[in-house]
């Protein structure tokens, strides 16, 4: 089963996966909000990546017939052409994920404001100490220690 | 086999441009560095015979994205403070997920192949559509507007709603400058 | 930045050839890569540039930000009222076979156009939107005390 041709049809998606996992990586390690976002976008185009080579098909080309001087669009039936469905899903997901790095980007932004920083961990060690407090005035009713 | 290696090539420089982003600390590099990395994946697209997506990946990541982030620099951050807890868990969790990504990858048809499912159902209806009913050479317009017409509705109401959300989140005034004018009274 | 002399004169001669990109891509999305997306991403960077290069202020002024808001709007508007006209014509919801019963295919020609213009005024309204809120921020502290 484990053959070399099984290995080359198989290589791109496992290049691929390595591709998102770095991505996914730098999202969990790594506690600068902006950086956070730059991972977050490399995990996205790489599962885009990942889902475009599913449509592509060997000795194919771009899904555009020809047009010639008339007008007239040329069908010629030896042409092999790529499979454009995953071409038309992914260019919506491109187009959400801009949509959602600039709401984060905004959010980002007022996050500095309000607290001085965008590193996770000062943004924690603020938030601990401010609900310490808010427990030394209200008591165990706020529900103990947060 | 020159396209082999141009695929090769391309491959290489986008790994070699994500394990920069995890290393870097100056955050001016890093957004540049994500702008290089959405242009050479739309290269990769283009090797892949996914002209339309190049131009979109080209257009908004390289574009757009990078000077959005280098607006959010501007405004926030220069540089990451460096990190004290090990990546140790991290990457286990990295290793473990990826192993189960590839063991789903097991099942999958072959790269190129014509006859994988995906190609084979609803694709060539598309294909002969474009020609007979609706007279447009380029298929991925056609079907993003005529056949699948009702989801790109449902993406420009994203996009319509991420606006939105972002002049919410950002037009009323700044604590600063509620600041100076409590000052000035 | 008005000591980029080279910077200002270039961002002159090429914001009216992006601009006038923009609108080959939109209206050449149907014979060639393209279409509304590309476009208004192409178009608002045009606006974008000669913000950056020239200030703010002066953009507001070629570019007014209640008729960036319109804009945002005016788009979703238009797609979904090409949907809403085919069906007081007696078709389905966004059968664009409703503008032309004679020749479907110019019905679809239309339907098609009026979909792609309303999603290019929609993502160039987006975009032009969000790079003024970002840039109407103040910056928390100057350039010299970084």
């Amino acid at each position: 089963m484990i053959d070399l041709d099984f290995i080359i049809g198989h290589l791109n998606y496992w290049l691929f996966i390595v591709l998102m996992m770095t991505g996914l990586y730098i999202v969990v390690a790594r506690g600068n909000l902006v950086k956070k976002i730059v991972g977050l976008n490399i995990f996205q185009t790489a599962v885009f990546m990942l889902y475009i080579s599913i449509g592509k098909v060997t000795g194919g080309t771009a899904p555009i017939y020809p047009v010639d001087s008339q007008g007239h669009m040329q069908v010629d039936p030896s042409i092999i052409y790529s499979n454009p469905l995953p071409h038309v899903l992914i260019l919506t997901a491109i187009v959400v994920g801009i949509a959602t790095t600039s709401l984060a980007l905004a959010l980002t932004i007022r996050i500095r404001e309000v607290y001085d920083t965008i590193e996770e961990e000062d943004i924690l060690e603020i938030e601990r100490k401010l609900s310490a407090e808010d427990n030394k005035i209200h008591g165990p009713a706020m529900g103990g220690r947060a | 086999m020159i396209e082999t290696l141009i695929n090769i090539i391309l491959f290489a420089m986008l790994v070699l441009t994500a394990l920069a982003v995890v290393r870097i600390n100056h955050l001016f590099a890093v957004v540049m560095l994500s702008g290089v990395f959405s242009l050479l994946s739309a290269l990769l697209f283009v090797t892949l015979d996914a002209v339309d997506v190049a131009f979109t990946e080209a257009a908004v990541g390289a574009g757009i994205s990078t000077v959005l982030m280098l607006g959010t620099i501007a405004l926030t951050a220069r540089t990451q403070k460096k990190s004290t807890r090990s990546g140790m868990v991290p990457f286990i969790v990295v290793v473990v997920t990826g192993a189960a990504l590839v063991y789903g990858t097991l099942d999958m048809p072959d790269f190129g192949d014509p006859n994988a499912p995906a190609s084979l159902h609803v694709a060539p209806e598309y294909m002969i559509g474009s020609i007979k009913d609706i007279d447009v050479p380029n298929v991925v317009t056609s079907i993003l507007a005529s056949y699948r017409g009702y989801d790109t509705l449902g993406e420009t109401a994203v996009v319509f709603t991420a606006g939105i959300g972002v002049l919410a989140l950002l037009s009323g005034l700044s604590r600063r400058r509620r600041e100076d004018e409590e000052e000035d009274v | 930045m008005h000591h980029h002399l080279i910077l200002r004169v270039v961002t002159k001669m090429l914001v009216g050839a992006i601009i006038l990109f923009a609108f080959y891509v939109q209206f050449h999305g149907d014979f060639s890569p393209g279409g509304g997306f590309q476009a208004g991403v192409i178009m608002a960077v045009a606006f974008i540039l000669y913000g950056i290069v020239f200030g703010l202020n002066k953009v507001k002024q070629v570019f007014p930000p209640w008729l960036v808001h319109k804009m945002i709007a005016l788009g979703v508007l238009l797609y979904a009222g090409t949907g809403v006209a085919s069906l007081f014509l007696g078709y389905s919801f966004l059968d664009y076979d409703a503008f032309n019963p004679h020749h479907p295919s110019h019905g679809q020609h239309w339907g098609i156009l009026a979909v792609e213009l309303g999603v290019g005024i929609t993502v160039t309204g987006v975009m032009v939107a969000i790079y003024y809120a970002f840039a109407n921020r103040p910056p928390p502290m100057k350039d010299e005390d970084w």
